[in-house]
C-alpha cells in the first residue's frame, strides 16, 4: 500500500515542484497570486501586469524548459542502463555531449550567426551516429563495440573542443565554458518549442516500449530466444534516446549526473520493473530538474550553472540511499 | 518436434558440429549427453537461431528454422540457457511474465490475461510463495523453476534446457527433471536437454544423443545407447555396470 502511494506521489511531484518554482526568483510571487495570474482568464483578479509578464514569459518556460532536459536525461539514463546492463552508463556514453561540446563551440567560435542550439543538436546527433557507425560490425552493434566507440568519439570530439577554446579570445573561451556546464538561463517559449518535439517523440518512442526494456536488460542471446527482435529494438530505444538528449543538451547545454543517478534512485524505491522505472525515472527527472534549477537561479544574486547543482545536491543523497539499499538496484 | 538433418557448423574456421541428423518426439525427452567440447552446446544454441550453420536442414514443428523470425521462433521454441547472469532484481512474478513477451508487439503492454497465465504457471510450479521475491535472492533451484517457467509462459512446443541440472542439489536434480519430464507427457512438449551424468539420462530419457567430437556416435532408447562399452569409448574410462531389477548403474572403475 505504501509503495503504492510513494508511486504516485513520485509521478505527480512534478505538478507541486513546479507550484514551488513559479515562487521564487528575484521577483517572488505568492500562490495566491499565482492562483489570480493562471485564473485570469476566468476572472480571478487584476495583479499586476509585470508580475504576468514574469510568469508567463519567465519563470514558467524556464520551468517548462527544465522538466523536458530533466525528463530526457533520466528516460534516457534509464534507457541505456538496461540495454547496456551497466549502472555506470547515461545518454552521455554515446558521445552526445563531446557532440554537444563541439557544436557549441564551433558556433561560438566560428559562425557566431548560428544558433548554438542549432549546431549542439547536429553535432551531438552527428557524434552518437558516427558512434553507431563505429560499433556496427558485421550487421550487428555489439554493446562493447558501442561503448568502445563512444570513448573514442567522446575524446576526439573532446580533443577537438579544447582546440577550439585554444585558439579562441578570452571573451569566447569564457561563453564555451559556461554553456558547457549546462544552465537554462536563456530559457523561453523559443526553446521550448524547438527542444519539445525532439524530447516528446523520444520519450514517448520509450515509454510505449518500455516494458521490452526488462527483456532486453537480460543480455542480447535471452532477449532474442524470448522474441525480441533485438537488432532493430535495441536500435530504436538507442536513437531516441540520442534523439531526445540532443534536444534536451542543445537548449541546456551539458547537465552531467541527473541521467545516471535519477534511474538508481527510482529503482532503489520501486524496484526494477521498466513498465514502472521508465514513467517513474521521467517524473522524478523532471522533479529534480526543476528544484536544482530554481536553487540555481535563487540561491545567489547571479545565476549558478545547474550542472553544479545537480551533482551538489544529488551526489549525497545518491550515497545515503546506496548505502541503505544499493543491493536492491543493483547486482553486482 | 524437430528434424534436423545433414547439419554441420564451423567456427572460426574450425568443425563443431559435423553430419549431425536426429528427430526429437513430441511428449518425449531427448538428452544429448558426451564429454565437454563435444558439441552439446552449440546444437542447442543451432537449434535457437543463435548460431546458423553453415549446412543442413532444422525443421521446427514442420518450419524451415532459417524462415522464423526470433518473435515467431519464440512462440515455437523456449530456452532454459545454462548461465543466467541476472542484472537487475526482478520479481519472480515480472521474470515468468517475461515470456508473454512474444505474443505482444513492440508498443503493448502485458495485460491482465498475461497476469493470469503468470498466476497459473506459479501455481504448477508451486512457487506462489516466491512471486514477489526478487528472483536474484533464490536458490538455485527456485531459480531454475523461475526460469522453466518462463519458458512455459511462452506457450511453446519445444522446450530446450542446457545443463537444468548444473548447481543444483542432490534432490533438486531430480525434482527438475522429473516435472521437465511430467510436463513434456502433460503438454506434448518437444524436450530436448543437455546432461553430464549418463545415470541421470538413463533415469528421465526417452531417447539418447551421444555426442563426441561433434558427432553423433549413438542415438536411441536410454538402455541401448547408454552402455559400458559406449562410454568407456567416448570417455576413454572404464565403467561398470550395476543392475537392479530394471534398473541400470554406471560407475567408474577408479581405484
Amino acid at each position: 500500500m505504501s509503495r503504492n502511494w510513494l508511486r504516485w506521489g513520485l509521478l505527480l511531484s512534478p505538478l507541486p515542484a513546479a507550484l514551488v518554482a513559479l515562487q521564487f526568483g528575484a521577483y517572488p510571487i505568492s500562490p495566491w497570486q499565482i492562483w489570480q495570474i493562471l485564473g485570469m482568464p476566468l476572472g480571478a483578479g487584476t495583479p499586476p501586469e509585470a508580475m504576468v509578464q514574469i510568469l508567463w514569459q519567465v519563470r514558467l518556460p524556464r520551468i517548462v524548459l527544465a522538466m523536458l532536459v530533466g525528463l530526457a536525461l533520466s528516460a534516457s539514463g534509464t534507457t541505456l542502463q538496461a540495454i547496456f546492463r551497466n549502472p555506470l552508463v547515461d545518454a552521455f556514453i554515446l558521445g552526445l555531449s563531446a557532440g554537444a561540446a563541439l557544436g557549441c563551440a564551433v558556433s561560438v567560435a566560428f559562425w557566431p550567426g548560428l544558433p548554438i542550439q542549432l549546431t549542439a543538436f547536429v553535432c551531438s546527433l552527428l557524434a552518437a551516429l558516427l558512434t553507431f557507425a563505429l560499433a556496427h560490425t558485421r550487421g550487428e552493434v555489439p554493446i562493447l563495440s558501442l561503448i568502445l566507440a563512444g570513448v573514442i568519439v567522446s575524446a576526439f570530439f573532446s580533443a577537438l573542443v579544447s582546440m577550439i577554446k585554444f585558439m579562441v579570445d578570452p571573451h569566447k573561451l569564457a561563453s564555451i565554458v559556461f554553456w558547457l556546464m549546462g544552465s537554462l538561463s536563456l530559457a523561453d517559449w523559443l526553446a521550448v518549442r524547438q527542444a519539445g518535439p525532439c524530447i516528446g517523440l523520444g520519450a514517448l518512442l520509450i515509454w510505449l516500449g518500455r516494458w521490452r526494456l526488462n527483456a532486453l536488460s537480460m543480455g542480447d542471446a535471452e532477449a532474442k530466444a524470448l522474441g525480441v527482435e533485438v537488432r532493430w529494438e535495441r536500435g530504436l530505444f538507442l536513437l531516441a534516446a540520442a534523439l531526445s538528449v540532443a534536444a534536451a543538451v542543445s537548449v541546456s547545454g551539458i547537465i552531467g549526473w541527473v541521467g545516471l543517478m535519477v534511474p538508481h534512485v527510482v529503482r532503489m524505491l520501486l524496484g526494477p520493473d521498466h513498465r514502472w522505472v521508465v514513467p517513474l525515472s521521467m517524473a522524478v527527472g523532471a522533479t529534480f530538474m526543476v528544484l536544482s534549477d530554481t536553487i540555481a537561479r535563487t540561491f545567489t544574486g547571479g545565476e549558478i550553472p545547474v550542472g553544479i547543482i545537480t551533482t551538489l545536491a544529488g551526489a549525497p543523497f545518491f550515497i545515503i540511499l546506496l548505502k541503505q539499499r544499493g543491493q536492491e538496484s543493483w547486482r553486482t | 518436434m524437430i528434424a534436423v538433418a545433414d547439419l554441420a557448423l564451423s567456427l572460426n574456421g574450425r568443425p563443431i558440429l559435423q553430419q549431425i541428423a536426429f528427430q526429437a518426439q513430441p511428449g518425449e525427452v531427448t538428452v544429448l549427453l558426451g564429454p565437454n567440447g563435444s558439441g552439446k552446446t552449440t546444437l542447442l544454441l543451432c537449434l535457437c537461431a543463435h548460431y546458423r550453420p553453415g549446412q543442413g536442414d532444422i525443421q521446427i514443428c514442420g518450419q524451415e528454422l532459417t524462415s522464423l523470425s526470433y518473435r515467431r521462433l519464440a512462440q515455437l521454441v523456449a530456452v532454459v540457457p545454462q548461465d543466467h547472469h541476472p542484472v537487475f532484481p526482478y520479481q519472480v512474478r515480472e521474470v515468468i511474465l517475461l515470456g508473454r513477451i512474444s505474443r505482444l508487439g513492440f508498443f503493448s503492454q502485458p495485460t491482465s490475461a498475461d497476469d493470469e497465465i503468470v498466476d497459473d504457471i506459479l501455481k504448477l510450479l508451486n512457487i506462489q510463495q516466491l512471486a514477489d521475491k526478487p528472483y536474484t535472492r533464490i536458490s538455485g533451484g527456485e531459480r531454475q523453476l523461475v526460469l522453466i517457467g518462463r519458458c512455459l509462459a511462452q506457450e511453446p512446443q519445444v522446450l530446450l534446457l542446457d545443463e537444468p541440472t548444473n548447481h543444483l542439489d542432490f534432490k533438486n536434480q531430480f525434482v527438475i527433471l522429473k516435472l521437465i519430464k511430467d510436463l513434456a507427457r502433460e503438454r506434448q512438449l518437444t524436450v530436448l536437454l543437455t546432461l553430464h551424468d549418463p545415470n541421470m539420462a538413463s533415469l528421465f530419457a526417452d531417447q539418447v544423443i551421444l555426442l563426441a567430437q561433434g558427432r553423433i556416435a549413438a542415438q536411441g532408447p536410454p538402455q541401448e545407447v547408454i552402455t559400458a562399452a559406449h562410454m568407456a569409448a567416448i570417455y576413454h574410462l572404464e565403467v561398470e555396470m550395476l543392475r537392479a531389477g530394471t534398473r541400470h548403474l554406471l560407475y567408474p572403475k577408479i581405484g
